[in-house]
């Protein structure tokens, strides 16, 4: 009976232990930024991926006849057979008479493509160095004075360097991007890699003869996912703001790729005449950046809640 | 003290018929179910009770703190015939601190930070009355020496990670005392503290209950303070009140099964008749083992701590050794310097013929599977990502074994240490506490130790499962002729499992024998000060068959 009896203690904690809370997916769907910034940015990759069949004229083909059309201005367009078609330009087109709707779609191509490999690229490098950094003491203070060196590189600056040493394209840009980031990251995995080597089943797994490199990637690196996809979503959104900023100044993606930078930056001398070269590439880039970090608003909430108490 | 002279007065505190409703989805659906006790004046009343069994929520549902997601399901909670149960914000207010104020575990987290002790305090006095300044100061001065401290001008100035521990713990009832409250809740206030603070804040508490008659509702989960500090216990479980009366009846002749099974389950503070195994062969022997922490860094010289010094141990096969002592004694450093966790600083550590205190990583992987270690904390010691299986199999796997032939092994141990081996691939979340503990025992058999090191194994467990674990290490080590190191705050414990024992005091033993002697003629001043600290060390907890 006395047995009997204490096993039922112990059977109702593991019931108490086993009403487990929804999973992970299920509480992502229920969040609304997730779900907001989420259809946002599919929304963004459907528009770049698609773009050819979006009703779109190729983007860099210059028409000297129908120059600085206002929006839904109506276009005569001069085939290569000789035969004129007519046909409404819905955001009007720019001083070389290119159609700034279908630029606008195929930039956004660039815009994901530099936010989500800066992402990719920042966080793969990052989360390496950061797992050994905060896991192997004796290189920590050699590696985390090195982040704060490459910390101290203002992107801009290391791209014009970047630009001036290479040609400018989309890799040097991505590139220069990436470089200042990567100490944000290590820093984010450092931490989580101090908190976590001391529980006790990572010191479990060493007393039980577990190598280096299986405790790295076994105990310690499923912690630091969490928030680092979130640290992620936030570097992407930096990362083609960055872009932009840079094709702006005129040293990021050549100009005979459409970006959201580069139509901004062409539009920018008759700005005051003609604000819809400027308008629709920033509406764009500002829903954008705004969906990319309502996703990672969302993820973090669901995922890290106790980052969001703290931020 | 007398039963009889005390809990004469009117009471002060009357819970009658009070739920409170858990949140959906919980393992039942009340946290409290209808329980009725009250508190008189001049009274202490305990409500004793494991973890889950609801005795804090009725605490906080008394002081108005429950959490939004536990309201009141029903019933009423008279302080002073008012019910506090359903009570306004604003009346709470005015309530708490002047009529009813409560202290809490965790001290250094219940008092801000960036005030002295003094300010906190004053604070109180501004609110609630109109005393001046110099007034308000003389009163806290006067309750300080009431709450027997040091220098009170002093404290009054300090903050509160300038004092310790207990100091703190005194400043909290200070501030729960200033308005000579009719009741005074104690949520478990000595838990945290060691066990020779824990008997000074004890008598303090009854002390001032005494001088000022007034009601205290003490909650604990141990019987040994119930011993030492209550008039009248109810015994709570699973959110159910199932037994209440004076303390000496309970203890001594409890009517409920559970109540039976929970005082039976105290381990004694008398010694188990354990004679040492001379002839046994020598597992571990350390030899003036050393750890100093801190030291020069690059940036000029630190301070050192001296967290061992010159420990010296043996054990052999199928002895269990014990190291007693208070929080920064040391012994957890010990253990972890034996189990090569972290690096001694000097000293010898004799695993059979090897030595394996300085030996560099890489060749010390060899022996790694000598010496396993279970933790204090079962939620954090197994990777709550990896099923408890995959855990178990994770030491052999890496030493040679195929899966296979791991998991059949794994499946084994599952039933050495009690649990269904078809659960193996459940995650840990899916068990309790204790059985966690003993999965975690399982991991460390599938090595195939030659000393198993418990580092405050069975702390954090409840009394019932403590007593369990207690008892499945003492089988194993009687199966396997196992070597035993157990380190413990717990003198209860040591005097159970323990063939020797040890007393740590700031990196030094100060008293090391056989454990019948230490606890029953103990030489050291320390090894006394400890004995005569042990809440409920005068009193025999019954063993009693179930009814």
């Amino acid at each position: 009976m006395t047995i009997a009896l204490e096993n039922e203690v112990d059977a109702a904690a593991a019931r108490a232990a086993a009403v487990a809370r929804p999973s992970v997916w299920k509480r992502l769907s229920q969040n609304g930024s997730v779900r907001i910034g989420g259809a946002m940015v599919l929304v963004m990759i459907l528009i770049g991926l698609l773009a050819p069949l979006l009703g779109t004229v190729d983007p860099v083909r210059i028409d000297p006849t129908s120059r600085n059309r206002k929006p839904m201005a109506e276009v005569t367009v001069r085939n290569d057979d000789g035969s004129r078609t007519a046909r409404t330009v819905l955001m009007g087109t720019d001083s070389l008479g290119r159609d700034i709707y279908s630029r606008v779609l195929y930039g956004a191509r660039v815009s994901l493509i530099v936010g989500i490999s800066v992402a990719a690229f920042s966080i793969i490098i990052g989360v390496f160095i950061g797992l050994v950094s905060g896991y192997i003491r004796w290189l920590d203070g050699f590696v985390m004075r090195i982040m704060d060196g490459m910390m101290a590189i203002p992107g801009i600056l290391l791209a014009i360097g970047l630009v001036s040493l290479f040609r400018a394209g989309l890799g040097t840009v991505i590139f220069a991007i990436v470089v200042p980031e990567i100490p944000r990251v290590v820093r984010l995995v450092r931490s989580v890699v101090l908190s976590v080597r001391e529980e006790p089943y990572v010191e479990a797994a060493i007393s039980v003869g577990t190598p280096l490199p299986k405790i790295l990637w076994r105990h310690i690196l499923p912690n630091t996912i969490a928030p680092v996809i979130v640290q992620g979503t936030f570097i992407c959104g930096s990362a083609i703001l960055a872009e932009a900023t840079l094709s702006f100044l005129g040293i990021g993606i050549p100009t005979d790729t459409p970006t959201w930078g580069n139509i901004m930056a062409e539009g920018r001398q008759f700005f005051r005449v003609y604000p819809h070269n400027i308008l629709y590439p920033a509406i764009f880039l500002a829903l954008t950046v705004l969906a990319v970090n309502m996703l990672g608003d969302g993820l973090r909430d669901t995922l890290d809640p106790k980052l969001s108490k703290r931020v | 003290m007398n039963a009889s002279s005390v809990g004469q007065g009117r009471p002060v505190l009357e819970v009658r018929d009070l739920s409170i409703a858990l949140p959906k989805g919980g393992d039942r659906p009340f946290a409290v179910d209808k329980v009725n006790f009250s508190v008189k004046a001049g009274e202490i009343g305990c409500l004793v009770g494991e973890s889950g069994s609801g005795k804090s929520v009725i605490a906080q549902g008394i002081m108005g703190l429950l959490p939004k997601a536990l309201p009141i399901a029903g019933g009423e909670a008279l302080l002073d015939g008012e019910d506090v149960a359903h009570a306004s914000e604003a009346r709470l207010r005015e309530l708490r601190c002047v009529r009813m104020a409560m202290i809490f575990q965790e001290p250094m987290t219940a008092l801000n930070p960036v005030m002295t002790c003094g300010d906190q305090i004053d604070e109180v006095l501004r609110t609630h009355t109109q005393m001046g300044a110099d007034e308000r100061r003389r009163k806290i001065i006067q309750i300080f020496e009431q709450v027997r401290m040091p220098d009170p001008p002093r404290i009054y100035a300090s903050y509160p990670h300038q004092l310790s521990g207990g100091q703190r713990q005194r400043v909290m009832i200070a501030m729960a005392l200033v308005l000579e409250p009719a009741l005074l809740i104690a949520d478990e206030p000595t838990t945290a503290l060691d066990v020779t603070t824990q008997a000074q804040i004890l008598q303090l508490i009854k002390d001032i209950q005494r001088e000022k008659g007034m009601a205290v509702l003490f909650i604990t989960h141990d019987f040994g303070v119930v011993r030492e500090i209550a008039h009248r216990v109810a015994v709570l479980r699973l959110g159910e009140l199932v037994e209440m009366g004076p303390t000496e009846d309970i203890l001594l002749r409890p009517k409920h099964p559970y109540s039976r099974m929970l005082i039976s389950s105290v381990p004694s503070m008398q010694p188990a008749n354990r004679p040492r195994m001379q002839a046994a062969k020598l597992v571990l022997r350390t030899e003036n083992l050393t750890k100093v922490y801190g030291g020069g860094s690059l940036f000029g010289k630190g301070h050192s701590v001296k967290a061992a010094d010159k420990v010296n141990i043996e054990i052999r096969q199928g002895e269990s050794v014990g190291i007693v002592g208070e929080s920064g004694s040391g012994k957890s450093t010990v253990a972890r310097c034996i189990a090569r966790l972290i690096d001694p600083t000097e000293g010898r550590v004799r695993l059979g013929e090897d030595d394996v205190a300085l030996l560099p990583q890489r060749l010390l992987r060899r022996h790694r599977r000598r010496i396993q270690i279970v933790f204090q904390d079962p939620y954090r010691s197994l990777n709550p990502r990896r099923t408890v299986g995959d855990s178990i199999i994770e030491g052999p796997m890496n030493f040679g074994r195929s899966r296979a032939d791991a998991w059949a092994r794994a499946r084994n141990l599952m039933q050495t240490v009690r649990l269904d081996p078809d659960s193996l691939d459940r995650y840990p979340h899916q068990f309790s506490g204790g059985q966690r503990q003993r999965i975690c025992i399982a991991r460390a058999l599938a090595m195939e130790p030659e000393l198993l090191i418990a580092d405050e194994a069975v702390s954090a467990l409840d009394v019932s499962v403590q007593a369990q674990v207690l008892e499945l290490f003492d089988e194993i080590r009687q199966r396997l002729n196992l070597a035993m190191l157990f380190i413990t705050h717990d003198l209860r414990v040591a005097a159970q499992v323990c063939h020797e024992v040890a007393v740590m005091e700031k990196g030094i033993v100060v008293e090391y024998g056989p454990v019948a002697d230490v606890f029953l003629r103990p030489q050291h001043p320390y090894t006394k000060a400890l004995l005569a600290a042990a809440p409920g060390r005068d009193w025999e907890f019954g063993k009693f068959e179930a009814a």
